[in-house]
C-alpha cells in the first residue's frame, strides 16, 4: 500500500513539477467559528484572481478550511483573514521545501528498495556487487558478522561471514567457494546459501539448532584475484595472480599448495601449469590466510568446500590413494548427502574419495583439514557434468545452489549431532 | 586387455537427445582401442547404434539456408558468453562446434585425459564455392587431469546430407 502512495504521489508530483514550482507558497489551515465566517471564505474562494488553491473547501461543517496560497498572495490573503477576525493557522510554511524532501526521501527509498531485498541470486556478479551484498547480509542480521582474514597478492580482502548466535568459540563449520576463480556457480551459491541461513534462522528448524550450538564461517571468494582476472581477462582462469620468479608464467593452483602430500602426483612443477602447486606449501596468501585463520581459532569440526565442475562428492584422500580412517563414517554420510542433493531435482552426484573418484591430487585443502584434525572434510563438485561446465548458465545457479545447500545441511546436521 | 596391441574397452551406452529429452533414449554399444605404446595415435573407435536416431532433416535445411542467405560471412565469438547465454540463432553454431570438438578430443585421447568443450573462443563462416558449408573454430577444451584449458584451430565442412567432416586441425 505504500508504494501505491508513493507512486500515486510520485506521479502528481511529477506532473505538477514539470509545470511549477511551489517555492514561497503557504498552506493555510482556516478554523471558521460561524456562518458568517464561512460565507466570507467562500467569498474568498470566488476571487480566481488569487489562484487558490483549496485542500478543504469553506462548508458549513466543522472540518478546518485548508487552502494553498501562492506567494504572491499570501500577504493579501492573511491580511484580510485578520481584518475579519477569522482565525487561522500555518500548516506548511514553504511547499516547495516539503515537495523536495519528499522527493529525496523517496529516492533514498528507491535506492533502499534496490539494495535491500533485490539482490539478484540467480545472476553472476562482479567482486565489487558481492562484497556489497556482503556488507548488506552483515548489516541486516545481527548474527552475521563480515571479517577480514588477510588479503590475496594483489591486495584484495579476503572475506569471511561469521554466522554465530552466541557463546565463545563454539565448534565451527568452514565453507568455502571460489578457489578456483572460473567456477562461477560455486561463488554465485555460496551468496545463495549465505542468505538462506541467514534468512532462515529462527523459522528452519535444522538452521536453528545448528545455529544455536555451532559457528558457520563462510568465505565466498577465495581467490579474489583471480575472479577478477576471469570478468576483466580470461574468463577460464583457474590459479591465482601471483608472480612466480624466474618465470613468465603466473600464478599457482591454490588447491595444490597445502600442505598435504605438497609437491607429489597429480600437481605440476611447472610454473605455466594451471595445476602448478607454487614454489612451496602455503607459499600462497590466499592459502596461508586459511590456514592461519583455521589454526588461531582451535576448534572447526568440518571443512567444506565448493568447486565446479562434474556433480562429485568427495573426501580424503586426494594426495595418497588409500582410505582414510574414517572411511566408512564419511562414505556413509557423503551417499546421505548426495541422496538429499538428488531429492530435489534428480541430480547425481558421485561419492567418493578424491583419488578414487577424480584423480590423485597433492597438496588439496580438504587432505589438509583431515590431517589437521578436522574430520569432516569434503569437496563437492557441482553441476553440471560437461555441456556448459564453467560456463553454467546463470540459471542454473538457483537450483544448483539449492541442491548443494540441501547435500551441505545433511552434512551440517551429522556434525551438530 | 590385448598385451600386444593395446588396451580394449568394451562400452554400453545410453544415448539422450538433449535437445529432445522428452523422446525415448538409444542404446548403442562401442568398442574403444587405445594402442600400446605409440602417444601420437588416436584411440580406435567402432560403435553401433541400436535404433533410429530422429530426423533433422528440417532444421538442417532451416540452419543451411539461413548461413547460404548471409551477405557477409558469419564471425562470432565466447559461445557460450561468460555468463553461459547462447543467443538462439547461434545455437545450431555451438552443436556444430561440439562435433568438431569430438574429432579433436578423439584425435588426443589417451587413458588418462578426459576432455570437454569448454568454450568455442571464435567461429568464422568461409564461403566456398561448393556445397559444402565450411566454419573455422578455435575451441577451447578443457582437459580434466591436467585441468588445462586449451585452444584448438578446427576446420569443420558441413552439409544438410553429407553430414560434418574434419578438413584439418
Amino acid at each position: 500500500a505504500n508504494m501505491k502512495l508513493i507512486l500515486i504521489f510520485s506521479a502528481l508530483i511529477g506532473a505538477s513539477l514539470c509545470l511549477e514550482t511551489f517555492v514561497g507558497h503557504q498552506v493555510l489551515r482556516i478554523k471558521a467559528k460561524n456562518e458568517e465566517e464561512v460565507r466570507q471564505l467562500q467569498f474568498l474562494e470566488s476571487l480566481e484572481h488569487l489562484e487558490l488553491d483549496f485542500w478543504i473547501n469553506p462548508s458549513a461543517s466543522a472540518l478546518p478550511v485548508d487552502v494553498r496560497i501562492p506567494a504572491v498572495s499570501v500577504q493579501s490573503v492573511k491580511a484580510f483573514l485578520e481584518s475579519q477576525g477569522i482565525e487561522y493557522s500555518i500548516l506548511i510554511e514553504d511547499l516547495q521545501d516539503v515537495l523536495d524532501k519528499e522527493k529525496q526521501d523517496m529516492a533514498e527509498s528507491a535506492q533502499r528498495q534496490r539494495s535491500s531485498s533485490s539482490f539478484d541470486f540467480g545472476a553472476y556478479h562482479t567482486l565489487d556487487d558481492i562484497n556489497a551484498e556482503l556488507d548488506h547480509l552483515a548489516s541486516e542480521y545481527s548474527f552475521v558478522e563480515k571479517i577480514q582474514i588477510g588479503e590475496s597478492y594483489e591486495k584484495r580482502p579476503l572475506y569471511v561471514l561469521k554466522f554465530s548466535t552466541g557463546g565463545s568459540k563454539r565448534p565451527a563449520i568452514w565453507l568455502d567457494a571460489g578457489i578456483h576463480s572460473r567456477e562461477w556457480v560455486t561463488q554465485a551459491s555460496a551468496l545463495w546459501i549465505a542468505n538462506k541461513i541467514a534468512s532462515d534462522y529462527g523459522t528452519d528448524e535444522s538452521i536453528t539448532s545448528l545455529l544455536d550450538k555451532m559457528d558457520l564461517f563462510l568465505l565466498p571468494v577465495a581467490n579474489p584475484d583471480g575472479f577478477v582476472y576471469t570478468h576483466t581477462s580470461n574468463r577460464m582462469w583457474r590459479k591465482t595472480r601471483s608472480k612466480i620468479p624466474g618465470s613468465i608464467c603466473v600464478g599457482v593452483d591454490p588447491n595444490r599448495n597445502w600442505d598435504a602430500g605438497f609437491g607429489g602426483p597429480g600437481a605440476s612443477s611447472r610454473p605455466c601449469s594451471d595445476s602448478y602447486h607454487g614454489p612451496s606449501a602455503n607459499s600462497e596468501v590466499e592459502v596461508k590466510s586459511v590456514v592461519d585463520f583455521i589454526k588461531n581459532h582451535g576448534n572447526f569440526k568440518a571443512f567444506l568446500t565448493l568447486h565446479s565442475y562434474s556433480q562429485l562428492l568427495m573426501y580424503p584422500y586426494g594426495y595418497k590413494c588409500t582410505r582414510p580412517d574414517d572411511y566408512a563414517e564419511l562414505e556413509s554420510l557423503g551417499r546421505a548427502a548426495a541422496s538429499s542433493i538428488r531429492s530435489l531435482y534428480g541430480t547425481t552426484f558421485q561419492v567418493g574419495t578424491i583419488c578414487k573418484t577424480i584423480y590423485q591430487a597433492s597438496g588439496g585443502s580438504i587432505d589438509w583439514s583431515y590431517d589437521n584434525g578436522i574430520k569432516y572434510s569434503f569437496a563437492f563438485e557441482l553441476r553440471d557434468t560437461g555441456r556448459y561446465g564453467f560456463l553454467l548458465p546463470a540459471n542454473q545457479i538457483v537450483p544448483a545452489a539449492k541442491e548443494t545447500w540441501l547435500g551441505l545441511k545433511k552434512i551440517m546436521e551429522h556434525v551438530r549431532d | 586387455d590385448t598385451d600386444d596391441v593395446g588396451h580394449k574397452y568394451y562400452l554400453e551406452l545410453e544415448l539422450e537427445d538433449v535437445l529432445d529429452t522428452v523422446s525415448q533414449t538409444v542404446n548403442c554399444t562401442a568398442e574403444v582401442l587405445y594402442p600400446l605404446g605409440s602417444k601420437t595415435s588416436a584411440p580406435d573407435v567402432q560403435v553401433t547404434v541400436q535404433g533410429e536416431l530422429r530426423s533433422t532433416e528440417e532444421a538442417d535445411k532451416e540452419f543451411y539456408n539461413w548461413i547460404r542467405s548471409l551477405e557477409k560471412e558469419l564471425v562470432a565469438e565466447n559461445i557460450p558468453d561468460s555468463h553461459g547465454n547462447v543467443p538462439p540463432e547461434l545455437e545450431p553454431i555451438h552443436l556444430l562446434a561440439w562435433v568438431a570438438s569430438g574429432y579433436v578430443i578423439w584425435q588426443n585421447s589417451t587413458e588418462n585425459t578426459k576432455f570437454h568443450l569448454a568454450q568455442v573462443k571464435h567461429v568464422k563462416q568461409v564461403k566456398r564455392s561448393d556445397e559444402d558449408l565450411q566454419f573455422d573454430f578455435v575451441l577451447l577444451l578443457h582437459e580434466m587431469v591436467s585441468q588445462e584449458v586449451l585452444p584448438w584451430e578446427v576446420t569443420l565442412l558441413w552439409h544438410p546430407q553429407r553430414g560434418a567432416r574434419v578438413s584439418q586441425s
